[in-house]
């Protein structure tokens, strides 16, 4: 039997990110005992990468806020193909999510009577984001990771030992969910740094991984991003829902190269700064689409009036959701009035005195200052569309996280439904901390309702170990492969063919390739031994990737209509029969079959919170018959 | 080299360090600057002679306030409590200790003599030479906490010598006087921008909101704290020009450029 | 625009290593971290380096090159001339697991030991009011990334070792001070600044503030004030007087 280093725990939470880190201390605070894994060190978790802020409807900055008016807005923004009850439950909880952050040490902006300050955002009515200059991310992070700690005090206070009943394993890797019948008995995985086995045998699993934008070669994701949690559910039989949908992020940094698809904040925009082409036109009036006319500015006076004036004036179409600002990016540079290096420009210099953009957008001075020597309170940036989050992933109840696997959760950008086909910026960290705590909740729920534990198979680790080391030792089965190599044709192939603008034909390309691929992935040959080798990370990785990839090829090639994340050149028009058709992704091991699934009717209450014009131009006239409205 | 650097379980890697810039520059120039001004310090202020332009009221910095019988006549602004003195006592004695102190235990000359003159380290990321440290936690650097107290004396002090070079004026106009008045400027920029003084006046509050007044004096002092090193150098410079400039017209090996 | 450039790299393990010298394309805009990334995808595959978000956010990818502790994302090719060697080692004050891997857990075990933030007794989640004025302080040190640049330039530990039983770092004095300025926490931390976390050991030659990736200051803003802190504590007379006569009596 494989030589392997074993630990036994009620959860085990894989991702230390902010959903995760929330997840775990739910569970703890249940009373569980949780080892929380990651492929990071602890606190770098790509949640530090979110700028702009955690959407809760506090009401701080405009009065008439509240979860009804939040609701609505994730809704429209994800044009109605949300999970209603996720949506509801993100909507109704985030506040005290927010809130408890603070007594745990957190230190939002505040506003002139001391409460926390709001600020504007994309596709939000009102100013609904909780924020820290442009580093929220790393604030929710740094505070979770704290309170972390403060209960490894509370436990070594009590025991003696610090890592009593929370204990983080970084820079460990989990390749494979193990199973007793059909429930979760564990997780196997690997030391990055040692290259050694590592079993943990639990009940409940939490996948907590992020999202998959490394399968594209211009992304604002790290390395981490190779849709692990969505992988391993997969292959442990649960489904994913929504893989079309992948945000690409209007603004991300185009020069220089090597740091394209890094991410420019939303915050850039909710300041007051504004897109512009080459000719010096502000575009974006051009691009308002018709679900969403009316609720936007048509001049450039009125636009600006609203910075000071929300009351009398509509919003800059700067701040439509991120779909159709990508979008109209793409098509100007397309049309060719880009930027010099392929975007367009965004510009807040001439917006804001200097003094006030470093205060208010420190990070952002300091990302361009410092890598691409541009100096944004003198001079516009170059941006363009990058791959930024995927809406898809683990199909689970929403009150639970509870994935259909029993003992498995998922949270957070892994998981699915919350968002729907497109997620307005701000609720990512919302969700994560609203569906973060649910999953510990559903987590240690499951784990105090068990009667027996499960057990984890001699030969299912056996069979884990021998995966794992294959590429160190692999078949002859033609030329052998260097994983980089394969890395970036995935990526580019992803980034070409299943991008932004989509087609049935390229779609089909894409699928070839990826075919190919898994042909090719046996034949990968890593060199040197397994002490912390990212040749051996990246094989493994690989195989993740080339899985979840299949997903959102095939969903995007099934779902002929554009709606949100997912557009297609030849379909380009929303369809109302496939608004609440959700494409469900499963595998029977190698294959990945896509199925159609109708989604659970929304409950009349939370319909009722539209105007029936407003729901008319997403929903069937049948959908709508139950509408108070209709029914007049 | 087996505890720094060289400890066992460090990569191993032999030397010292591996900058490539010229890491001992700035070092050598503190200690070059250091010593020049402790060199003309000491001599001046034991020489006893030139410190005193009775015709224009030049009282040079580094002999005030002068308090006993052997000062010049005129030159004791504050009085003669104290006797005739040996001739091996600075007539400065009673401040000159304390700005000493206040400089010795300064949060930037301490940066500057335990990079430059004790090594420890001399530059970041330059192993250092020494085989144990336990830095400010014991004596005798643990006196270095009494910074706050020479700070005290320093601001008194500081009034001494705005009325020396205020008090000049009576006299008339000269370079003279624009120098004596530009060094004490300086001088208070200096003590004012002291780390102590920061804390004292504002940062020790936890609710700046509750405290308008300190913070906005916080504030001032943040900013000028923020040049707290190059204040410590140029009031250097202005002391010993000052000085020299007072010894000079007083030995009468140049005359005061007369204004008025 | 391309060229090739010089490197060392430092390649070995905690038994021993050396510095490797490589010859590696470097493109217009590029970053250290660019070519190292060139050298394993094209000359050592098993070239172990940590890196994370690659925009100087996450706090991974530190290192030091030509001797300066440094991140690697945030470190542009241009700052060399062409003909000059790039000389890349992993951070020498931690032990090395592998090529620039280190293994840095002295920080978490710093981490753990600085109490947690103390929620003010009965006030309720919602009910937090704080100023802007009065949570800019703390705000500047919750910028640190945890790179941890600041604990390996610091020559208390870097050169010696002795040394890291008694002194938590630059980093995480400054997290005493973030807590200790925090408006709204409720415990005491001066005392124990001093007698627990080292604070004593600074001589405040200012090299953690040279090496912050996020330009904190932390030797002006966190660790002057504690220390001030601790003089009005522990080195005002009347105090200590005070103190010396009650513990006598």
């Amino acid at each position: 039997m494989t030589e392997v280093e074993r630990h036994s725990y009620d959860v085990v939470v894989i991702g230390a990110g902010g959903a995760g880190l929330r997840a775990v201390i739910e569970a703890r605070e249940r009373g569980l005992s949780v080892a929380v894994v990651c492929k990071s060190l602890f606190g770098k978790a790509h949640t530090v990468m979110a700028e702009g802020g955690c959407a809760a409807s506090m009401g701080n900055a405009n009065p008439n806020d509240n979860w009804q008016v939040h609701f609505r807005d994730t809704m429209r923004g994800g044009k109605f193909l949300n999970n209603w009850r996720m949506a509801e439950l993100h909507a109704q909880e985030a506040p005290d999510r927010v809130w408890e952050l603070e007594t745990y040490g957190a230190l939002f902006d505040r506003t002139p009577d001391g409460r926390i300050s709001q600020r504007n955002f994309g596709g939000h009515t009102y100013p609904r984001l909780a924020h820290v200059g442009d580093r929220t991310g790393l604030e929710l992070i740094r505070t979770m990771q704290q309170k972390i700690v403060s209960l490894q005090q509370e436990d070594f206070a009590e025991s003696g030992d610090y890592e009593a009943r929370i204990k983080v394993f970084a820079e460990c890797t989990v390749t494979e969910l193990l199973k007793d019948g059909d429930r979760i008995a564990g997780a196997f995985g690997y030391w990055r740094e040692s290259g050694r086995f590592v079993l943990f045998e639990a009940p409940a699993v939490v996948l907590a991984t992020g999202g998959i934008g490394k399968s594209f070669k211009v992304t604002s994701n790290s390395w981490e991003y190779t849709g692990d949690g969505h992988a391993l559910a997969l292959r442990a039989g649960a489904t994913l829902i929504n893989m079309e949908f992948v945000q690409f992020h209007p603004t991300g940094m185009v020069w220089p190269p090597s740091v394209k698809g890094i991410l420019v904040t939303e915050g850039v925009r909710g300041d007051g700064g504004v897109l512009k082409n080459s000719d010096g036109e502000r575009f974006m009036f051009g691009y308002v689409p018709d679900v969403f006319k009316g609720q936007y500015a048509e001049g450039e006076d009125e636009a600006d009036r609203w910075y000071a004036d929300q009351e009398q004036n509509r919003r800059t179409p700067d701040l439509l959701p991120r779909d159709e600002v990508a979008r109209a990016i793409n098509t100007e540079v397309k049309e060719g009035r880009g930027s010099p290096h392929g975007g367009v420009f965004l510009d807040i210099a001439s917006r804001l005195p200097a003094e006030e953009i470093r205060r208010r957008l420190p990070s952002m001075y300091h990302q361009f200052k410092e890598l691409a020597d541009v100096d944004i309170t003198a001079e516009p940036m170059e941006v363009g569309p990058t791959c930024h989050y995927v809406m898809g992933g683990v199909e689970v109840d929403p009150d639970t996280g509870a994935a259909s696997v029993p003992g498995l959760f998922a949270a957070g950008e892994c998981s699915g439904g919350m968002h729907g086909s497109n997620r307005l910026g701000g609720n990512s960290l919302s969700d994560l901390l609203v569906f973060g705590r649910r999953a510990g909740l559903g987590a240690a729920a499951y784990v105090a309702g068990l009667d027996t534990r499960p057990a984890v198979a001699p030969d299912a680790v056996d069979a884990a170990a021998a995966l794992a080391l294959d590429p160190f030792d692999p078949e002859v089965g033609g030329p052998a492969e260097n994983p980089y190599t394969l890395q970036n044709e995935l990526q580019q192939s992803m980034n070409d063919l299943v991008g932004i603008i989509r087609k049935a034909d390229e779609m089909r390309r894409a699928l070839a390739t990826l075919d190919d691929l898994k042909r090719r992935l046996p034949n990968l040959v890593v060199e040197g031994h397994r002490q912390f080798n990212p040749g051996w990370h990246l094989a493994l990785d690989l195989r993740n990737m080339l899985l979840v990839s299949e997903c959102v090829a095939r969903a995007a090639l099934t779902r002929t209509e554009s709606r949100g994340g997912h557009t297609r050149d030849d379909h380009p028009a929303m369809d109302s029969q496939w608004r609440n058709t959700l494409l469900v992704c499963s595998t029977d091991g190698d294959a990945v079959a896509v199925e159609r699934k109708e989604q659970v009717p929304m409950r009349e209450d939370l319909l009722a919170l539209f105007e029936l014009p407003e729901l008319e131009k997403y929903y069937t006239g049948g959908e709508l018959a139950a509408h108070p409205g209709r029914a007049e | 080299m087996t505890s720094g650097v060289g400890a066992p379980t460090r990569a191993k890697i032999t030397a010292r360090t591996l900058r490539t810039d010229r890491w001992w520059l700035p070092p050598l120039m503190t200690n070059l600057g250091l010593l020049a001004f402790v060199v003309y310090a000491t001599i001046r202020s034991f020489m006893g002679k030139w410190y005193w332009v009775g015709e224009y009221g030049y009282l040079t910095p580094f002999y005030s306030p002068c308090l006993s019988d052997s000062c010049l006549p005129g030159a004791s602004h504050f009085g003669t409590p104290l006797p005739e003195l040996p001739g091996w006592v600075p007539l400065g004695f009673i401040a000159l200790p304390f700005l000493l102190g206040f400089r010795l235990t300064c949060y930037y000359y301490r940066k500057a003599y335990y990079r430059s003159v004790w090594q420890s380290p001399p530059a970041c990321a330059v192993a250092e030479p020494h085989g144990s440290y336990s830095g400010e936690t014991r004596l005798p650097l643990v006196v270095q906490n009494a910074h706050r107290y020479f700070f005290y004396v320093a601001v008194l002090v500081s009034v001494v010598n705005t009325y020396d070079a205020v008090v000049a004026f009576t006299h008339g106009l000269g370079l003279g006087n624009v120098i004596l008045l530009v060094n004490v400027v300086l001088l208070w920029a200096y003590t004012v921008s002291c780390h102590s003084c920061r804390h004292v006046v504002g940062g020790r509050l936890k609710h700046f909101s509750k405290h308008p007044v300190r913070y906005r004096a916080w504030t001032l002092v943040s900013r000028l704290n923020a040049r707290h090193m190059q204040l410590a150098w140029t009031t250097l410079g202005t002391l010993v020009l000052t000085d020299l400039y007072v010894m000079l017209v007083a030995s009468g090996a140049i005359s005061d450029l007369r204004i008025i | 625009m391309a060229y090739e450039a010089k490197f060392r790299v430092w390649r070995g393990d905690d038994s021993d290593g050396e510095l490797r010298d490589y010859l590696v394309e470097v493109n217009e805009g590029e970053v250290v971290l660019d070519i190292i990334h060139r050298l394993q995808a094209t000359q050592t595959p098993d070239l172990a380096v940590r890196w994370n978000c690659k925009a100087g956010k996450c706090g991974s990818c530190s290192a030091e090159i030509n001797g300066r502790p440094r991140l690697l994302c945030m470190t542009r090719m241009s700052t060399f001339t062409e003909d000059e060697t790039v000389t890349v080692t992993p951070m020498r004050t931690f032990p090395v697991v592998r090529d620039l891997v280190t293994d840095v857990s002295f920080n978490y075990t710093k981490a753990r030991e600085v109490p947690s933030f103390a929620p003010p007794p009965g006030v309720a989640p919602g009910e937090y009011r704080m100023l802007q004025v009065d949570v800019e302080r703390s705000q500047e040190f919750r910028k640190c990334i945890e790179c941890f640049l600041c604990q390996n330039t610091c020559h208390v530990v870097r050169d010696h070792e002795e040394n890291k039983e008694n002194f938590a770092g630059p980093r995480y004095l400054m997290r005493v001070a973030e807590l200790e300025m925090h408006p709204l926490d409720s415990a005491d931390r001066v005392a124990a600044a001093q007698d627990e976390h080292g604070l004593g050991f600074c001589n405040i030659t200012k090299c953690c503030s040279e090496v912050c990736p996020e330009h904190i200051a932390i030797t002006d803003n966190a660790l002057i004030p504690m220390k001030e802190r601790v003089a009005d504590r522990k080195y005002d007379p009347i105090v200590w007087l005070g103190d010396k006569l009650f513990r006598r009596g």
